[in-house]
This record gives structure tokens, C-alpha cells and sequence, in this order.
């Protein structure tokens, strides 16, 4: 995994320099909010409902142990022992103290660790597919590309003021986790010819104006990566509307230009900017891919995970919901869930990062992963060592066998925290949640995603069932969209009709699984599977024809 | 006179603390709603607000909040403002769990 060298660990001490003294300048009186809020947000402060909130950049998703315990030691020590890992492969805290911060920020720095950029109208924090480096799937590990994309887009000088924010997703493999068709630039490594190379997709984005990003290079090669991507941001930069907000993102500038227009104009950029590259980059990437590099995988037998499969029920169904296939024989990827049933989606309290970091250390290679869904992956484990990992899981309320089920439910913070929300996301997730708890196995693969406001930071477009809560009237109503999908077959999901009360909308969600289990053609064919077959009409009886029906029972 | 002027408190976040506080009668600031200013006219709300900005050494992002008049005081009248009276709904954290 990448470590600071000199110069990232000197940038990063003197930003922190640089904000403790901005700090100090606002509390004495010297800046005005007006002129201290900009510099907040660069550092990731933002201000909430209740609280400040530190956004931390967890780069790719990607942790050691040692980062895992001080991000515990933060919680604990400044906050109110708990951290919110987000959709974007950061974690929030929740309650720090304006004056606090500046003690948090260098408390990160020692584990290179830092909330640089992770937020304002820059290019945020880069993300990957969580399974990186461990699929049996993967073509590459997309890591290093998005280490190297990190380098480059941080504190970049063109990149500082950008029309609006920029996110940007690798995945390594053709099976997508990492949501590439839905970020403003979406990297897919592909293989051509033996030879490794980038798919690049511009255009998409969640949000109020959702839209599925686009191919604007099949193949693009690793010498021309860094400029080609430059290109395509610099484009944007200078077309993207700065005149109004709702239409900055590049998914609006795809969109009003067209894919063949921006396109020609990125080739044009890209030929300029191509000769300014010396080939610094290329050697950077290979020194960064070193980094990277796998670990010795041992030829262990998995008799001890046999056993226990076979003699522990309660390790049996965990085994089969949160273990994903490992590349190396006799290992697994164990996914930690943090969707406890009714309990927040991604919170970890101190406690429970402890004991992932220790886990990690003793099983794992000392690699732990944030997944977008919210959750924590061991990337590499013995499948031998899997009893005694999921005995430790249990003693810490993390052994919730739930990967991929009803009740693994993204939300984003809503109107318990963020000031932007409309209506309230956790809630409605822990509702869910309890809900289905003993119908979720029955259910099988569901992915229900729940966000707060238009923004969607919860993902709802891309739900099977998707849930978007609103302020109608000054009252809580959420709407429903189904059908979405956040695999490499990227689906926007359709809006059923009319949104539903707080108290009625999870009985709603309810009256869509009793349909599906009643419809489909047999245990195998999953909600998403039937609602494509079905179309959409029967749920929407289901929600709304049969609500009386239902009531009379 | 136009329309009935719905009653408002100025509120903010505290810059130190970032917590929710109310501006009282004296211009100080309380963490509770209910020792809040009801302000029952709006040219006297407007002057409130104004003096509320020329506190931003305490304050971050004053506004007028709709609120209603109460046995115990002003109560909010919209969900944001009762959860920012109260707290978060997932955690006994913030004003419910005691006000700092």
C-alpha cells in the first residue's frame, strides 16, 4: 500500500499549519465567515444541523490497521466515539468542536491521513472498487491508477476552482463495484491485445439531473492516461456552467454538447497537452504499482472453514451472504457488515474500528477496505482463519449476515445530520431494516438505497427499490423508484407515483417484497430479475391499488 | 396589513461549539428554544436578524425561523426545526441528551 513519501507528508503538515492559524483568525475575529468558510471546506469542515462535520478522505477506500485504530482514537478522543463511513468511501465525524480540528487534522497526518479536498469544487476524493487487489475477476488493481490520479488532482493549480465538484471512480474489473457509470469521470481498466489499458467514461452523475455516463475512449493507453483525463477535466472546466449550479456538473455539459462534440474537443486538448507529459508520470505510476503489490498468497488447506461450515449454522449463513471469491486459492474476502439491523447504516464505533484493525493485522495483511455500500472489507484472509474471525466479529456486533440482502440498506445521513437534507434517510433504513430481518433470507439479493435529499448521495436512483425522502408542505414524504441497478448494466430507477408519508412509506416498501414474493417464478429469480420481467405494474398496484386490501387483512 | 405574520426566533450555530442556539430578549444566545425571543412582528424580526449578523464572532448563518408560541415557549412549527431543537433521531446525541 501507498506510504507518504517527504513530500506529501510536508504538504500535508504545512495545510494543516496553514488551517490552524485560519482557525485561529476566525475565532479571534480576523476572518469573517464569509472568508473563512471556503477555507473550512477545503479542509473538509463542513457546518451541519447539530454540529461541525470533519469529512476524512479514505483514498480508494483503502486502510491499514494503524490508520483504522486512529481514526478510533479521533471518534473517541473528539467526537462522540463513533464515525459514519459514506458512500464515497469517506468517514464523517459528527460532533467535532470548530477548535478541535486542527488537533484532528494532525492527528491524521501522523497515519497520512487527511480531509484534503473532500469538499468543495474540486476533484474529490478518488474511489475504487473495494475488492481491489483481491477479486478473482479483476483485470488489474485499480489502486495505483487512482493513487496516481490522487497525486495528480490534488492541490492541482488548474483544478481549484472548478465549476463544481468532480468525482472520479476505477474499477479493475468488468464486473463494476465501484459505480464507474455514475460518476463525472468513470475509469474501467480493460485488456486489449494483452496490453492493459483505460476505458473512460465522462457524463455520468446521481443527483437531481441523473445520468449514465457515457464512453468517450475505449481504449486509452497507460502513457496517455494522465493527459487524456486532464483533458477531458480541463474541457469541462472551461465549458461547464458556472452561471447555474443545477447545470455545472459535466453530466449537463455531455449532455448539452453531446459525447461526439466533447469528445473531439478532449482529442484536440489531449494532443496539446500530451507533449507537456516528460514521461514523469509513467515512472511514478510504476513506482506506485510496487507499492501495491500483492502479497505472498500461502498454499493453506481450508479444512478448519470446512468443519465449521458444516457444524455452525449461525457461521454457515454468515459464510454464504458476506464472503466474496478471492483470486488466490484456499483465501477469501470477508465483508464486515455495518448494518447491524436497526442500527445506522455505516456507523462503526470506536470500539469496532479497534477491533477491524486488529482482525486485520493478525488475518488479513493489514489491509482493510470502506466499501461504497457502507461496509468494511478484510480483502485477504485464509478461509482457515475464517472461524476465528467471524468468533471476533460476533463479540463486537459485527457479524450481521446481511451482504447484499434487504437489510444491507445504504442511506445517507438525511435530516439527522446534514443541512442540505429534505427528509430523514436513517430512520427510514433502521425501520426497513428490523423489518425484514427474518423474511431477508427468503428475499434473497435486494439492494435498497435511501437518500435525504434530490442530492442522492444515497445512491436511490440506482435501488432496486430506490428511496428519496422530501419536505412536501413541510411534512416528510419520500418517493419510490425501482428497477435501478449500480452494476456495469447501470439502471436509473422509474418513479412508482406519489411519494408516502414517514409512517407509511416502509409499509409501502413491505406491500413491493410481498408482491415480489408472491409473483416470482420461483426462490431463484431475484426482485430485480422479476421486476424486469413483470414491468412495473403490479408494484404499482401494489402500492398503491391494494393499500386498502392490505389494511382489511 | 397583509396576510398574518407567522411569529419567528432568530437562530444559528454556535462558531465555536457548531451547536443550534436561539437569540434571547438581551441579545445573548441560549441553546434552548423555549428561552428564545418570540418575535411577533416582522419589521422588528428584520431588525433582530440584522443584529444577530453583527455578532459573527459567536454566531454562524443567522435566519428567521417559524415557530409557534407555546405554554413553554417558542415551539418549532417545521420537522428541520424540531430536529434541530431536539437531535438526531438515531443516537441520544445533541440537545435531547442534555444542552451544553
Amino acid at each position: 500500500m501507498y506510504n507518504y513519501n517527504d513530500f506529501d507528508a510536508k504538504f500535508v503538515a504545512e495545510r494543516n499549519r496553514q488551517f490552524r492559524r485560519q482557525v485561529e483568525r476566525r475565532i479571534s475575529g480576523n476572518l469573517s465567515e464569509e472568508e473563512f468558510k471556503p477555507l473550512r471546506l477545503m479542509n473538509g469542515l463542513y457546518l451541519q444541523l447539530h454540529a461541525y462535520m470533519l469529512r476524512v478522505a479514505i483514498p480508494y477506500g483503502t486502510l491499514n490497521s494503524r490508520q483504522m485504530r486512529q481514526l478510533a482514537n479521533i471518534a473517541e478522543r473528539w467526537d462522540k466515539g463513533y464515525g459514519h463511513f459514506t458512500t464515497r468511501q469517506n468517514i464523517q465525524f459528527n460532533w467535532p468542536k470548530l477548535r478541535d480540528v486542527p488537533d484532528m487534522l494532525d492527528a491524521l497526518a501522523e497515519v497520512d491521513m487527511h480531509a484534503i479536498q473532500t469538499s468543495g469544487n474540486t476533484i474529490r476524493n478518488v474511489t475504487a472498487d473495494h475488492f481491489a487487489g483481491a477479486a478473482a475477476d479483476e483485470i488489474a488493481d485499480p489502486r495505483p491508477v487512482a493513487e496516481l490520479l490522487r497525486q495528480w488532482s490534488t492541490d492541482h493549480p488548474e483544478f481549484q476552482f472548478l465549476p463544481r465538484k468532480f468525482k472520479i471512480a476505477v474499477s479493475g474489473s468488468p464486473n463494476d463495484r465501484a459505480v464507474i457509470r455514475a460518476h463525472d469521470i468513470g475509469i474501467g481498466i480493460v485488456k486489449r491485445d494483452g496490453r492493459i489499458g483505460y476505458c473512460i467514461i465522462a457524463g455520468g452523475g446521481l443527483g437531481r439531473t441523473p445520468m449514465i455516463g457515457k464512453v468517450i475512449s475505449e481504449f486509452v493507453t497507460q502513457e496517455n492516461l494522465l493527459p487524456y483525463v486532464e483533458a477531458v477535466v480541463s474541457v469541462w472546466n472551461l465549458l461547464g456552467r458556472r452561471d447555474n449550479k443545477y447545470k455545472s456538473r459535466i453530466k449537463i455539459t455531455v449532455h448539452e454538447h453531446g459525447i461526439e462534440k466533447i469528445r473531439s474537443l478532449v482529442e484536440e486538448r489531449f494532443e496539446l497537452l500530451r507533449r507537456t507529459y516528460s514521461g514523469i508520470d509513467i515512472k511514478l505510476f510504476e513506482e506506485i504499482t510496487a507499492a501495491f503489490s500483492p502479497p505472498e498468497f500461502q498454499k493453506v488447506s481450508a479444512g478448519e472453514f470446512e468443519l465449521a461450515y458444516k457444524s455452525d449454522p449461525v457461521f454457515e449463513s454468515w459464510a454464504d451472504t458476506n464472503l466474496a471469491k478471492h483470486r488466490a486459492e484456499g483465501y477469501a474476502i470477508a465483508q464486515i457488515s455495518l448494518k447491524a439491523h436497526g442500527q445506522t447504516p455505516g456507523d462503526a464505533t470506536s470500539d469496532q474500528m479497534r477491533a477491524m484493525a486488529d482482525m486485520a493485522e493478525e488475518y488479513g495483511n493489514d489491509e482493510l477496505r470502506i466499501s461504497h455500500e457502507q461496509n468494511v472489507v478484510l480483502p485477504h484472509v485464509r478461509k482457515s482463519d475464517l472461524p476465528a474471525i467471524h468468533s471476533i466479529l460476533k463479540k463486537h456486533g459485527l457479524a450481521t449476515a446481511n451482504i447484499g440482502l434487504a437489510s444491507d440498506i445504504i442511506a445517507c445521513p438525511g435530516m439527522d445530520y446534514c443541512a442540505l437534507a429534505t427528509a430523514r434517510s436513517i430512520p427510514v433504513a433502521q425501520d426497513i431494516s428490523n423489518l425484514l430481518k427474518n423474511l431477508e433470507d427468503e428475499i434473497g439479493e435486494l439492494k435498497i438505497k435511501i437518500s435525504g435529499c434530490i442530492n442522492a448521495c444515497g445512491h436511490h436512483h440506482l435501488g432496486h427499490i430506490g428511496i428519496l425522502g422530501l419536505d412536501r408542505a413541510g411534512v416528510e414524504n419520500y418517493q419510490i423508484t425501482l428497477g435501478g441497478d449500480a452494476t456495469q448494466n447501470t439502471a436509473l430507477g422509474r418513479r412508482t407515483g406519489p411519494g408516502f408519508s414517514h409512517d407509511k412509506i416502509v409499509p409501502a416498501v413491505e406491500r413491493l417484497i410481498l408482491t415480489y414474493l408472491e409473483l416470482r417464478e420461483n426462490s431463484g429469480e431475484t426482485f430485480i430479475e422479476a421486476y424486469r420481467r413483470l414491468g412495473m405494474e403490479p408494484f404499482k398496484s401494489a402500492l398503491y391499488d391494494r393499500v386498502h386490501a392490505h389494511a382489511a387483512e | 396589513m397583509t396576510g398574518k405574520f407567522t411569529p419567528k426566533v432568530v437562530t444559528a450555530n454556535a462558531l465555536r461549539e457548531g451547536d443550534v442556539v436561539y437569540m434571547k430578549a438581551n441579545d445573548d444566545w441560549t441553546r434552548d428554544l423555549g428561552e428564545a425571543e418570540l418575535l411577533t412582528e416582522e419589521g422588528y424580526a428584520k431588525l433582530r436578524l440584522l443584529m444577530a449578523e453583527g455578532q459573527p464572532e459567536y454566531v454562524v448563518g443567522p435566519y428567521l425561523a417559524d415557530v409557534a408560541d407555546g405554554e413553554n415557549g417558542p415551539r418549532p412549527i417545521h420537522f428541520r426545526e424540531a430536529f434541530r431543537s431536539a437531535g438526531p433521531s438515531n443516537y441520544f446525541h445533541g440537545k435531547q441528551a442534555g444542552l451544553n
